[in-house]
């Protein structure tokens, strides 16, 4: 923790936000963690999480991020021609140039007046998203603006990251706090270059720093950005009712809480990694989105995502009353975790072009 | 390469985006600006629901150019909510099986690549049995 007293890093917007609708997206299919460890590892058990989501043969981040954004609409029941940015962040954004955000805008019929822009963070791009549409909107430059973190990770056959690396994510409408069924208190941005996970141009895999994407990177980010952001605050883990953090397994999260000084209770809603992987950009998000599915008026939440090279962003939500009436007008989060296909480590090679046609 | 043909497609095949007939309200896809109802003229755009049926539906194993790589998969005619028999791929159909009269819903998904890796990649409206809730 950082030793600076000045209580000057929590940012705010001008104009009171919040979220107008949320909605999320987890593709059918599923890889029990025992098929890697079949295929990889002689049937030595290492597995991290349960299983994992796998995209089907014709998803990818465009895809997913429609039908997210589709949920997301018909929650805040706004005109998409108010909606005044689109932006996306993913590590797997099907063009290395065209963005996927105006694909999705089209789609949703945002198109033309609007902000398009694609976001890249490692895993932090969804939340980095959401944030900069706080600050438009908080700023009156815009009404709404549309926040989306999705992913369809990649990981190397065979490397432990193969365990995890999932397809999902949510996608978040920023508009005014009188519309919104969670406002936002404040965001705490920590961000260093710490080098513990990358992926260079041209590579189909992300490389690791093993243990090093740990203590230095995913503990040290984490509990900066949330630490600072409750003491500037002036509120204290117990006054949260859900929290929620960026989950690469199923450890890290839960050890960063108890650090933190939350409950297993106050995590379980939004901790998604056991049974649906990591999704990376949308990882945190859609804990998020699983944490307002079950969210009653007065609740307060605490978010906080980590991308690796590396930085967080932490943010504080309290809920209002029109939570009541906008969480039931669109597919939960549970209802696509709970449609689930379980596919063998084969179909999971083709479904994810690892078989070469020609 | 179809850049043009694509792209004027976009409205209809990312949303479902018809017409609606301002004489008889018949409800159009794809979209002609005349009503085939009617015989009017019919330029009011129209959203469908996306919700429909499957009204018959074939499995195909030996797939047109640029369909290859997802074979084999299942081509339906949906009978639309709305009155209107569109032709599409059904997918995440899982170990369900298809049956006529099956309730499906639009989503939009990866209809294929124009070309090989390096060509555009084509979006549009496909139907999956509708998600239980």
């Amino acid at each position: 923790m950082d030793n600076e007293q000045t209580k000057d890093k929590v940012m705010k917007p001008s104009l009171p936000v919040g979220i107008v609708g949320y909605g999320a997206y987890v593709p059918q299919y599923r890889l029990p963690a025992t098929e890697i460890s079949r295929i990889w590892r002689g049937g030595l058990s290492i597995e991290p999480i349960l299983e994992k989501s796998v995209p089907g043969i014709d998803e990818d981040v465009i895809t997913m991020s429609i039908e997210a954004a589709r949920n997301t609409l018909m929650r805040a029941e706004v005109d998409p021609q108010d909606i005044r940015a689109v932006w996306v962040g993913s590590e797997s954004h099907p063009y290395a140039v065209k963005p996927t955000s105006t694909i999705v805008a089209e789609a949703l019929g945002i198109t033309p007046y609007t902000q398009a822009a694609d976001m890249e963070f490692a895993c932090k791009a969804g939340s980095e998203a959401m944030v900069t549409a706080m600050a438009m909107v908080g700023s009156g430059m815009g009404r709404y603006a549309l926040a989306i973190g999705m992913d369809t990770a990649q990981g190397k056959p065979g490397d432990v990251l193969e365990y995890t690396t999932a397809a999902g994510g949510g996608a978040f409408l920023i508009g005014p706090a009188e519309e919104s069924l969670a406002v936002i208190d404040g965001v705490t941005s920590y961000v260093t270059d710490t080098p513990d996970f990358w992926r260079r141009e041209h590579q189909k895999y992300p490389e690791h720093g093993g243990r090093f994407t740990g203590q230095p990177a995913y503990f040290k980010h984490i509990l900066n950005a949330v630490n600072t952001l409750l003491d500037e605050l002036g509120t204290t883990p117990a006054e949260y009712d859900f929290v929620i953090f960026h989950q690469p397994n199923t450890k890290f999260p839960q050890r960063v809480a108890k650090e933190l000084g939350f409950t297993p209770s106050q995590l379980e809603t939004g901790l998604l990694s056991p049974r649906i992987g990591n999704t990376y950009a949308g990882s945190s998000l859609i804990g998020l989105t699983a944490v307002l599915d079950q969210a009653e008026p007065g609740d307060r939440i605490l978010m906080a995502s980590f991308g690796s090279g590396a930085g967080s962003d932490a943010l504080s939500f309290q809920v209002t009353e029109e939570i009541l009436s906008r969480k039931g007008k669109a597919f939960s989060t549970e209802d696509y975790i709970s449609r689930r296909t379980e596919i063998d480590y084969a179909q999971y090679a083709r479904m994810r072009g690892k078989i070469t046609l020609k | 390469m179809d850049i043009p043909r694509h792209w004027r497609l976009n409205k209809q095949r990312y949303a479902l985006t018809g017409e609606v007939c301002p004489h008889c309200d018949a409800k159009i896809f794809p979209p002609r600006d005349v009503c085939p109802e009617c015989g009017g003229e019919a330029k009011t755009e129209f959203e469908f629901s996306g919700k429909g049926e499957v009204y018959s539906f074939t499995d195909i194993y030996n797939a047109p150019e640029g369909f290859e790589e997802t074979i084999p998969y299942t081509v339906a005619l949906v009978k639309l909510d709305e009155g209107p028999v569109v032709t599409a791929q059904l997918t995440d159909i899982g170990d369900r099986g298809v049956e006529i009269g099956m309730p499906v819903e639009m989503i939009t998904r990866k209809l294929r690549s124009d070309g090989d890796e390096r060509g555009l990649l084509v979006y549009g409206y496909k139907f999956r049995p509708q998600v239980s809730v």
